[in-house]
């Protein structure tokens, strides 16, 4: 039997992999990506408590999932300014390794 | 949905979600990505949300994967070289990770309803296309405009960021 506390789990070992990807990595690009994974994390735990919360129509909570229709717009924006970003960073330094970029570190 | 196939579709997530991480590669890391935003679309449509199920593969598995690996091509990057891992603060972004995981799963363990089965839906068909919609242009109309003006200010700062200056 699948309970809520499986997609939590889930969900959690899904954002974890996302945090260390982003502690862990050194390419800017790969430090993206893993963003987007603990982004969906995020949206897999509001999806299943969406449905974990029927309502009297029978119907399950659909406000959680207007939220991860939000996330995933928002998302979307921060790929494409990121992104360009990382562009607009290689085109002057030639690099994407966040050990190279280290001007504003204190 | 059955035990089976949610186990699947979990495994596949995490172990490409894995591979993300690990992959030297970036363009293995961009197709793993792939793998693991579909078994994710798959989650989604177990949980009955069939709209944010084939929203995640149109725009995840769609539109930001192909930029992801459209500036990986542009950008001509190759595998990293295995550089001198700085031991101690891989020891200590890895140990993080652990921590929050460990939290997680207490905090999991000790939830009462999260050992409870999802209840059943009465319905036979759910049109959630349409619910969403009614949601998202009565209840939450006003978040719906901002994001527009985002999506539009996001547009605008790609084109300024992108464009070279004349010299």
């Amino acid at each position: 039997m699948i309970t809520l506390g499986n997609y939590l789990v889930v969900s959690g070992i899904l954002f974890a992999i996302g945090f260390a990807g982003v502690m862990l990595r050194r390419n800017l690009i790969i430090i993206l990506m893993s963003l987007e994974l603990m982004l969906n994390a995020a949206n897999l735990s509001l999806v299943a408590f969406s449905r974990f919360r029927v309502d009297s129509g029978g119907l399950p909570n659909y406000n959680a999932q207007v939220f991860v229709f939000f996330i995933i717009t928002v998302a979307a924006a921060e790929v494409a300014v990121g992104l360009a970003i990382v562009v607009a960073l290689y085109r002057t330094r030639q690099t994407t390794d966040v050990k190279n970029i280290s001007t504003l570190k204190f | 949905m059955s035990p089976f196939l949610f186990w699947i579709f979990a495994l596949l997530t995490l172990t490409f979600g894995a591979a993300v991480v690990i992959n030297r590669n970036p363009v293995a890391s961009a197709l793993s990505l792939v793998v693991s935003f579909l078994g994710l679309a798959a989650l989604f449509m177990s949980l009955n949300a069939y709209f944010i199920g084939i929203i995640q593969v149109l725009v995840y598995a769609g539109a930001v994967m192909v930029l992801f690996l459209f500036i990986v091509m542009l950008l001509d990057l190759r595998a990293e070289e295995s550089r001198q891992i700085n031991w101690l603060a891989s020891a200590g972004g890895l140990a993080v990770a652990l921590i929050l995981l460990g939290q997680v799963f207490s905090v999991v363990s000790r939830f009462a309803i999260a050992h409870k089965p999802f209840p059943p839906l009465p319905r036979s068909t759910i049109d959630d296309v349409r619910s969403i919609g009614v949601a998202l242009f009565g209840n939450y109309n006003l978040p719906f405009q901002i994001v527009g003006v985002l999506v539009l200010v996001a547009t605008i700062g790609v084109v300024l960021l992108s464009k070279r200056e004349p010299r």
